[in-house]
């Protein structure tokens, strides 16, 4: 009785419907056509096509880095990227602040009933590609749908695994006082790019996220024989409460110097406007290293090789007194604390 | 937004900090009435560059902060209606009424929305006719007109679905009220440039007059308000009070006169709790009878009725002093303690222009630039 409903229910929906429906997250035949024509095509590759409960690779000896992350980024397409690229770019990030080249990674998608099936292709498509430039593999994956009105057309969960390059030793707890603070480029583009179509904010001059891959810069640093004692890519809460975190996780102070941050303009005075301090905006490809003093000019050299990074300056230093503080040296030259904020930075009142 | 540099150029401001300090001659207690001015002065470590016997006390100027208790009730419960979309701007989320805060509807299933204008809620109006959109009306003068504006044009549209929580507040009463309290210590004002830029600053030359007290119109940047406090300080050496611009580059005598029509079109003057503070008169804006199809409180009276509000400050939070200029943050007992951004017992630790949220955030663990040593450029 149950399965003649089941049988019912999968022939009348339409096998190339435009929507995703409830039976793309069945198991079914609608299911099997979903993985096929949407993923397996997108994400091409002989360890996925086997379409097998997981995948399996060779690995090198060593250490591997694995890691994880969820994205739940409205709205789903923005200037300068989408949901797709940025769950690619968010988790080859946080394996190259480990240290790690990525490799491989899995896509987990959490589907809403109705979501348009273009709009699926579409991201899924952004997703494939840009596993492509960064030359990652995207070998395993998941689907569920769940009913209308309760996700947010897609969330993504990807996972990765890179592989450690020998005598890499990378964490808060290698930063030391008198390290260089290096930053990879200009602050805030990002949360300012999503935050202008979910608000439907009209910002003079284009504001573009910076999402990008970081893992070849970071392989550059690390091979041009630089000791780098720490990595961070800046996501959530921006550049102070990264700097916060890893003050506490190293018991360091450090100093900062305001000026010698590069915001765009446009992204400037957007956050004027709206009450945001950049330092606190959302980035998606962005990093700060912490670099022995010595080394600071070969690792900035390195580092603005790559388009990524190639406004990479020095920002700070790491410091013996006031140790889990960051100080900001203002632009009129007083000292005052960059904390960590409360909560979400919310737009101001006048 | 090229013209933000020139305003914090250090250089500039080491040469004015040095001007205050030859100028000040005895000590002197000023007053900035703007939060976003208070903040400017933290963020940028301002007082770290005046001479010790000048003493900057922060004033009212954060409309977050001053919105009455009863006020945000009503807001919480227009919020939780089922059929109402609630619009407000950001920073009124956070602040505690006498039970939650509006980000707690929100969580609870009410429709919260942050808007960036109140035309923007003014859109949702149109989009949702079946929904009823009440727009929290908060903030000063500045920001009077937009709801003036919005009230207009939902009028002119026909809207049946749109209107205005009103807590609109008026600066000089306010600044009246600072100064005939018993033990006031101001004795200059930094009035708000953007207020000014709105509604000039004819009536600052009355309380000038009748307090002796000088008044400099200040913009918001770190060069503008070291003019602003150099201009001011220049006045009380030499016995001087009267109202001065700083801000010549955006506010004129009679400040915008469409601005101010519009406002008086759809508002007019009314006793006003201020939080922490008490009643001040004429220091609110309520809807006209001509507006009145617009005024939430009008139009929800029943269910605002039912609920009441319990009106109850925390008894420790001395709000009350700190926006008079009474208090700093720091001397609160409760400060960074009982009382944090993430759990604050008043509003001035919630709003971003408050003054104990700028101390909190910038001057917590004295030492780090409380009064951070002098640099010359
Ligand atoms: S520190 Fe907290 S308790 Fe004290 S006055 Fe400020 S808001 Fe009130």
């Amino acid at each position: 009785m149950a399965d003649d409903q089941a049988l019912h229910l999968h022939c009348s929906v339409p096998v190339r419907s435009a929507t995703v429906q409830l039976a793309h997250g069945g198991g079914g035949r609608l299911m099997q056509e979903l993985i096929r024509d949407v993923f397996v095509r997108a994400f091409d590759n002989p360890m996925l096509a086997q379409l097998h409960d997981g995948a399996v690779f060779p690995v090198e000896q060593g250490a591997l880095a694995f890691t994880t992350d969820s994205y739940v980024v409205s709205p789903l397409f923005f200037p300068g990227g989408d949901i797709g690229s940025l769950a690619v770019h968010g988790t080859i990030n946080d394996l190259a602040m480990c240290g790690a080249m990525p490799l491989y990674l899995s896509a987990g998608f959490i589907l809403e009933e109705g979501l348009s099936m273009e709009t699926l292709r579409n991201v899924v498509d952004s997703m494939a590609k840009a596993a492509k430039e960064a030359g990652v593999r995207v070998v395993t994956g998941d689907t569920k749908v769940v009913d209308r009105g309760k996700g947010d057309g897609i969330f993504i969960n990807t996972a990765g695994v890179g592989v450690m390059p020998p005598g890499i030793r990378i964490g808060p707890q290698e930063v030391k006082a008198g390290d260089a603070i290096l930053l990879s480029g200009d602050l805030g583009s990002h949360g300012l790019a999503v935050m202008s179509v979910r608000e439907g904010l009209r910002f003079t001059g284009e504001i573009e996220s910076d999402s990008a891959p970081l893992h070849r810069v970071v392989r550059d640093l690390l091979e041009c024989g630089v000791p780098v004692h720490c990595l961070r890519d800046l996501t959530r809460g921006g550049l102070a409460s990264a700097l916060n975190e890893l003050a506490v996780g190293a018991n360091a102070g450090m100093t900062i110097e305001e000026p010698l941050i590069p915001v765009r303009e446009s992204v400037r005075g957007a956050c004027e406007l709206l009450g945001l301090d950049p330092l606190y905006v959302a980035n998606e490809g962005r990093f700060i290293a912490f670099v022995q003093e010595s080394h600071e000019d070969e690792a900035l050299a390195a580092m603005r090789r790559h388009k990524v990074a190639h406004q990479a300056v020095r920002i700070g230093t790491v410091t013996e007194d006031c140790p889990s503080i960051v100080v900001l040296r203002t632009v009129l030259g007083t000292h005052r604390i960059l904390d960590l904020l409360s909560g979400e930075q919310l737009p101001r009142i006048c | 937004m090229k013209y933000v540099d020139e305003y914090r150029d250090r250089t500039l401001a080491a040469t004015l900090a040095d001007r205050i300090t030859q100028m000040v001659r005895r000590p002197w207690t000023i007053m900035e009435v703007c939060g976003g001015q208070t903040h400017a002065i933290v963020r940028f470590g301002l007082d770290a560059l005046l001479p010790p016997n000048l003493t900057l006390v922060h004033g009212p100027g954060c409309p977050v902060c001053v919105t009455p208790i009863g006020l945000i009730d009503q807001a919480l419960q227009l919020a939780s209606l089922p059929r109402v979309i609630f619009c407000s701007f950001g920073d009124m989320l956070r602040v505690p009424g006498s039970q939650g805060d509006l980000f707690g509807v929100k969580a609870a299933g009410g429709d919260v929305r942050i808007v960036y204008s109140p035309l923007d809620a003014l859109e949702l109006a149109r989009a949702n006719p079946d929904r009823e959109v009440v727009c929290f009306a908060v903030g000063f003068e500045t920001t009077a007109p937009a709801y003036a504006m919005a009230a207009i044009q939902a009028r002119r549209l026909g809207l049946t679905n749109f209107s205005l929580l009103a807590a609109h507040v008026l600066v000089p009463p306010a600044m009246e009220a600072i100064l005939s309290a018993p033990g006031c210590l101001v004795q200059g004002f930094l009035a708000a440039g953007h207020v000014c830029t709105v509604m000039g600053y004819e009536e600052y030359e009355d309380l000038a007059r009748r307090y002796r007290v000088p008044i400099v119109v200040t913009g918001f940047e770190p060069i503008d308000i070291l003019e602003g406090i150099a201009m001011l300080v220049r006045q009380l050496e030499e016995g001087r009070a009267v109202v001065e611009n700083q801000y010549a580059r955006s506010v004129r005598r009679e400040g915008n006169v469409a601005a101010q029509a519009a406002v008086r079109e759809v508002f007019e003057p009314t006793l006003r709790a201020w939080r922490g503070i008490g009643d001040i008169p004429q220091s609110g804006l309520r809807l006209t009878p001509a507006y009145a199809g617009f005024d939430a409180a009008v139009r929800f009276r029943d269910a605002l009725a039912q609920a009441g509000s319990v009106g109850a400050e925390d008894p420790d939070c001395r709000s009350g002093l700190v926006l008079q200029g009474l208090l700093k943050p720091p001397d609160c007992p409760a400060f960074a303690t009982r009382c944090t951004p993430e759990r604050p017992l008043g509003a001035p630790m919630v709003s971003s222009e408050g003054a104990c949220a700028a101390y909190y955030r910038y001057r917590r663990g004295a030492g780090h630039g409380a009064r951070g040593e002098r640099q010359s450029a």
